[in-house]
């Protein structure tokens, strides 16, 4: 008590209180190395890609002339070069996100509550949960890839045993490689939600359980009525983050199915990397990271006002 | 109260107290309402199962002969028993032992720029007033909703420029300009009590010196946990190194897990045993840190 009497004399040239002196030269010191990485590396790139995406600019050809609009205008002419092989990279961005962004949140939700109902162990499995995230793209990928393999793998192999199908092609043909990609990144990343989501049950207040109960409210309206608004800040950090984890998705379709069969997995940006950086297209390149990125602006916008009018 | 653990600090929540315990409850419940505890101890290790199993298959794998990696039935014990594949890929054409040591330096050095650019710069902006801080700030949280996707044509032709692709500068400076170790800095930061600095500010300390002394001791745990949160997303990068390193003997071991599955793409055994080499330190760090980790993490959607 007696600190928050005294807090406000304690104060004196703090951050934040109107009239504190000013240290600019000081303040741009300290901020000065990292200020000249976050310039050389993120201001100037934001503009940098704007400029090359205005250019016909291919790394192999010396001279970039100004084209304007043109990428951008190639890419919603059908018939273009790059138009039908870039919206069908973004069909398939697409299709992973809406089938795995639902279960990346239904999972998490359903372990998380598991893992809060004050049992013994709940750190242990919260750290069995997590630990497949801490792996690299690349292992996931080459693991799996040996796990799933229609002939070889082990997968296959224990469903023969137990009487399924034991030929299904899980990396080589659809719709089974959307099957194997998305659950996949569920086996890897779920853990990663599961803890954020774990962490919002543990900031809800606890009376509020008790006072539904004294109302006689059972465990599934507890869930519905306390549990689900008291998480709904969390729920939404998680919605965008995964939404824009699962847009970004590169390694897995990369590794596991090379974005076959044909190019049905070949994701966005792993279109965008190949063209702008294997084939050296990078004004067109460019030009499709700025229209990913408005898409899932626009997502995210209406997302968070779906998100928030629900409350 | 001085507040040395803020409620947002990611290192530190504390667990709310187990208000019963379930083995209290035993004696009294009948048998058919302690079910419900059983069920559910019997889907967490269901779910267990479902991540150790395939991880552990991986290892024994890594121990097998090519042969006995694919033979039908399937058995999980190596019969026989073999290094091979760990040989192979020590004396093979894929120097997977040089990639092991460029990503353990790249991990160290990216690790060492963030720690030392996000701290200075964390400082300036929880502890001092200057002009401009707003919008500085302001410009640097935004960049934490950008897709990176963004950065990837324009950054590579500034490396090249730089002349830095196919070095360990392409696949580290670029990644230390990111927004959340200073965000992650300042948060801490803001948290930590201001009476021990006020009172070496009243005894002349300067500036550089209450960050040297007084904040950086007192953040050693925020320090720590950002080290293993910077080494582990180096570790595990896999996009840009793809692209920027050229030459078989600059890669990173994950770029070169994807070369080994090309190389040896029906030599099972010899893929899984890079898989291994290249998830052990990562798992090592994480049995280590788990804690910290796993909390720095999980706070991260509570304060969002």
């Amino acid at each position: 008590m007696a600190d928050t009497l005294l807090s406000p004399a304690a104060r004196t040239s703090r951050s934040g209180r109107p009239g504190a002196p000013r240290r600019d030269l000081t303040a741009y010191a300290f901020l000065a190395p990292f200020l000249l990485l976050f310039a050389v590396f993120v201001l100037v790139p934001a503009v940098y890609g704007l400029v090359i995406s205005l250019h016909r600019w291919n790394s192999l050809v010396p001279i970039h002339p100004f084209i304007g609009l043109q990428n951008y205008i190639d890419l919603v002419t059908p018939g273009s070069l790059t138009f039908s092989d870039f919206w069908s990279s973004m069909r398939a961005t697409g299709i992973f996100t809406v089938f795995s962004v639902p279960l990346l949140i239904v999972v998490p939700l359903l372990a998380a509550v598991l893992l809060n109902q004050n049992l013994k162990g709940t750190t242990f499995f919260r750290g069995v949960f997590f630990a497949p995230y801490v792996l690299g793209v690349a292992v996931i990928g080459v693991i799996w890839k040996y796990l799933l393999d229609p002939q070889a793998g082990v997968v296959n192999h224990l469903l023969g045993l137990i009487g399924l199908p034991d030929q299904t092609p899980w990396t080589v043909d659809v719709p089974w490689a959307w099957v194997s990609l998305v659950g996949v990144t569920i086996w890897w990343t779920a853990g990663l939600n599961t803890v954020i989501v774990l962490a919002g049950l543990k900031g809800i207040n606890a009376d509020l359980y008790e006072a539904a109960s004294l109302d006689g409210a059972g465990t599934l309206r507890k869930f519905l009525s306390v549990t689900l608004p008291g998480l709904r800040p969390v729920m939404i950090f998680v919605t965008t983050t995964t939404i824009l984890a699962s847009a970004n998705m590169f390694g897995q379709s990369f590794l596991l199915t090379q974005g076959g069969p044909g190019n049905t997995t070949r994701s966005a940006i792993m279109y965008i990397a190949d063209q702008g950086l294997a084939q050296g297209n990078m004004g067109a390149a460019s030009a499709m990271s700025y229209v990913l990125f408005a898409v899932l602006a626009v997502i995210s916008v209406i997302n968070f006002r779906i998100q928030r009018e629900k409350a | 109260m001085t507040q040395l653990a803020p409620e947002r600090l990611p290192a530190a929540a504390p667990q709310p107290p187990v208000p019963e315990s379930t083995g209290g409850d035993r004696r009294r419940r009948p048998w058919h309402r302690r079910l419900p505890t059983v069920a559910l101890y019997v889907v967490l290790a269901i779910m267990t199962l479902a991540i150790l199993l395939p991880l552990l298959w991986i290892v024994l794998t890594s121990f097998k002969t090519d042969f006995d990696a694919i033979s039908r039935p399937a058995s999980p014990i190596p019969d026989p028993f073999t290094v091979d594949a760990y040989r192979t890929l020590s004396s093979g054409q894929q120097p997977i032992f040089r990639w092991f040591l460029n990503s353990l330096a790249a991990g160290a050095l990216q690790t060492t720029i963030i720690l030392v650019t996000a701290s200075l710069g964390a400082y300036a902006l929880a502890r001092l007033e200057f002009r401009g801080k707003r919008i500085v700030f302001g410009m640097i949280v935004s960049t934490l909703l950008v897709p990176p996707v963004i950065f990837l044509i324009p950054n590579y032709l500034i490396v090249q420029n730089l002349g830095w692709l196919d070095t360990i500068w392409a696949i580290t400076v670029p990644g230390s300009a990111g927004a959340f170790g200073i965000f992650f800095l300042r948060q801490f930061f803001i948290g930590l009590p201001l009476e021990i600095e006020e009172a070496a500010r009243l005894d002349g300390a300067s500036d550089l010196r209450i960050f040297l002394q007084i904040v950086l001791p007192l953040s050693r745990p925020a320090l720590a946990t950002l080290a293993v949160l910077s080494f582990l997303s180096n570790w595990n990068d896999f996009l840009w190194p793809v692209y920027v390193l050229l030459s078989p003997e600059n890669l990173t071991l994950q770029p070169g897990l994807s070369v080994l599955s090309g190389a040896y793409s029906t030599h099972f055994g010899i893929v899984m045993a890079g898989a291994v080499i290249a998830s052990v330190p990562v798992l090592i760090l994480f049995t280590l840190a788990q804690r910290q980790i796993v909390d720095s993490v999980a706070a991260s959607g509570v304060k969002g």
